[in-house]
């Protein structure tokens, strides 16, 4: 038998956690709202201070490579042309080297190798940035200087139309140098994402391809891979996103300069996030200022186009595996 | 139990400071180039020892100084750049020089020694034109005979971020070379028409001595505490100088400060002894102060810094201002006034 007073303690106790849940559920809302504030504010701010410079140059940003301050001329091509290309490099490079490490942890290597091995490459993922500059400026670019671009001029140089890629002095600072050096940095990302899902493939389906007399190989390019594709792409689009922004890494190491006039990975160049850092403290004129603005907006703009554009890839995956399968 | 003793502690901890905050001396801030950021917080370190007064600076670059300044954020701003009269105006301002450094060319070339090297300003600006890109071209040699140079291209090495370092160098550059001042111009960043960027003096310094055959432009403190390569250049009188600190006071005693608002850039500077690439850098302070007492701490202190800071600008390789030169700043300063039009601080006193 219940007690009035028990009744009226629980209903109390009730309308307490009801009120409870309204709150949280409230603040959780809340939250979610304020990051999407967030981004329209920080889009309508980029804007707004870009506004003097689009005003000024138009579409003509985006096919002037000018950088001139003290003519207040500005053109965005060769920042926009070093980011896309060294972040494009970086994951080229960084794709097929974090596939292995991947396959290897989840699939090939001893039991006892496996956790040291994760933590190794997790905690190269926290190394910082200028770390990676310092030492890709002091330790790795005079060693790619010496060895690595004198051998890719002699060998990749001299193929016909690549060769304009491979031309020039090996001085070890440049395009190519700063995309290498984004792949180390991006290839732990990729990797711990890839080995996550890896993992997640069941054990049946493995089985079943190996009982089928599938080789290693053919079980994870038939099984592992379909199965796990979307997590395979996101991963590569977080290493890339990563490879678009990064800047202290990149200033050291690219030459920073926005000549654009030789196609050469050999030769220096400069990134949207490096020009940024570089030049932002000292930009007296406020069309120079403005003229940064726009570039941050455009590199806002190619993550935000990069990121769609993985979320449609994924998309369209995911249909023409409901069909097919 | 344990929230509140933190808030007691808290509030203890404000209470104190705010006790402190009426028995402490003032406290001002200061914001701008990187430049003379070490020396401005030796000066600050002892002035605190000295008399207990604070300052505050922070090395933002002299673009952020400036902006600072004129959104009166700050008590003070530092550029490496002088603003001209018209701009001083435009934002009620006054400035000051306080200590003098030099640019120096460097290279790196095997068996070449320091000082080795002759430049003259038009060669160099042809180099940095890109129009002489191998070291044993003709002009090269012409003006080092005796000197063995290799047949190795010029790497071209400049600075990546805007820097006063810069605005001296291009500043010489337009000031020697006619086509230089008409294709590339002056600035604390320019269209660099050839050559890979470094940042900051450091980069620079790391590029030039890891490529062979590189050249680049450093600090004078750089250049001594890593004994880099020096050159030596040809100034306005035709002789070949040593960048030390007796050609860049050289530089600073040929100018003429009295004129307006110390708008002097210390480069190509008459006087057979002096550096080609020198400069002084600045103090920015408001004409018309909204906070008297805070205005005349600044002055103060950098009246303090004349007096007792040369030997500390020496020891990190700049070069302190004349005594005549410090005397026309210290009567700049009546230019510094309240709102009822009195000096905020009178020097000397």
């Amino acid at each position: 038998m219940v007690t009035n007073s028990e009744k009226n303690a629980r209903a109390a106790k009730t309308a307490k956690n009801r009120f409870a849940d309204m709150l949280f559920r409230n603040l959780t809302r809340a939250m979610a709202t304020l990051t999407l504030l967030l981004l329209v504010g920080i889009i309508v701010s980029l804007t707004i201070g870009a506004w003097p410079s689009i005003k000024a140059f138009g579409w003509g940003f985006f096919a002037s490579s000018e950088w001139n301050p003290p003519a207040d001329r500005f053109g965005g091509l060769g920042p926009m042309y070093g980011t896309l290309i060294t972040a494009f490099i970086a994951v080229a490079i960084a794709l097929p080297i974090s596939f292995g490490i991947a396959l290897f942890l989840t699939e090939l290597s001893p039991a006892w190798l496996r956790r040291p091995l994760g933590i190794a490459i997790e905690l190269l993922a926290g190394i910082p940035s200028i770390v990676y500059g310092m030492w890709g400026l002091l330790v790795f670019s005079p060693v790619f200087a010496s060895t690595v671009q004198p051998w890719l001029a002699k060998t990749l140089g001299q193929v016909p139309l690549i060769g304009k890629l491979f031309a020039g002095p090996p001085i070890g600072i440049g395009i190519l140098a700063a995309g290498i050096i984004l792949a180390i940095m991006i290839i732990p990302f990729i990797t711990s994402v890839m080995r996550d899902v890896f993992e997640l493939t069941p054990a049946m389906l493995k089985e079943s391809c190996y009982g089928l007399g599938g080789t290693t190989w053919e079980v994870v390019w038939n099984v592992v891979l379909p199965y796990t594709r979307v997590g395979v792409i996101g991963g590569t689009m977080l290493g890339l996103g990563r490879a678009l922004g990064e800047t202290m890494a990149v200033t050291f190491i690219i030459g920073n300069t926005s000549v654009l006039d030789s196609f050469s990975l050999f030769m220096p160049g400069n990134s949207i996030a490096s020009a940024l850092a570089n030049e932002f403290a000292e930009a007296t004129s406020p069309l120079y200022t403005s003229a940064l603005i726009e570039l941050g907006l455009v590199l806002f703009f190619i993550t935000f186009v990069v990121l769609s554009f993985s979320k449609l890839l994924l998309f369209s995956l995911e249909k023409k595996a409901g069909t097919t399968s | 139990m344990n929230a509140s003793r933190i808030f007691r502690a808290v509030l203890l901890a404000a209470a104190t400071s705010a006790a402190f905050a009426t028995v402490q001396a003032a406290e001002i801030t200061g914001a701008g180039a990187t430049f003379p950021a070490p020396i401005y917080s030796k000066w600050a370190d002892a002035y605190q020892k000295a008399t207990g007064n604070k300052i505050n600076y922070q090395s933002i670059g002299s673009g952020g100084g400036i902006k600072q300044i004129t959104a009166k954020t700050v008590d003070f701003g530092a550029s490496d750049m002088p603003l001209k009269q018209e701009e001083l105006d435009k934002n009620g301002l006054v400035q000051f020089p306080t200590v003098i450094g030099g640019v120096v060319p460097v290279v790196n070339l095997q068996g070449i020694k320091p000082g080795q090297l002759k430049f003259t300003g038009a060669l160099l600006a042809d180099i940095y034109l890109g129009k002489i890109v191998k070291w044993n071209e003709k002009a090269i040699a012409d003006l080092n005979p005796g000197v063995v140079l290799p047949d190795l291209p010029i790497a071209v090495v400049r600075r990546a971020d805007g820097s006063g370092t810069s605005f001296l160098f291009t500043n010489y550059l337009s000031k020697v070379s006619p086509e230089w001042k008409q294709k590339v111009g002056e600035g604390t960043a320019v269209q660099w028409p050839t050559g890979m960027g470094g940042k900051g003096n450091e980069g620079v310094a790391s590029f030039v001595q890891r490529i062979n055959g590189a050249i680049g432009y450093v600090e004078y403190a750089y250049v001594k505490q890593n004994k880099m390569t020096y050159a030596q250049l040809k100034n306005a009188a035709g002789h070949y100088a040593e960048p030390d600190d007796k050609t860049f006071k050289a530089a600073a005693a040929g100018a003429d400060w009295s004129k307006s608002a110390f708008y002097e850039i210390l480069t190509e500077q008459a006087g057979k002894e002096a550096w080609p690439i020198t400069g002084a850098t600045f103090i920015l302070v408001h004409k018309l102060q909204d906070k008297p007492a805070q205005g005349a701490e600044v002055l103060k202190f950098f009246e303090w810094a004349y007096m007792n800071g040369g030997k500390m600008a020496d020891d990190l390789d700049y070069v302190a201002l004349p005594e005549s030169l410090i005397k026309l700043i210290h009567n700049s300063w009546t230019n510094v006034k309240d709102a009822a039009g009195k000096p905020v601080f009178t020097a000397g006193k």
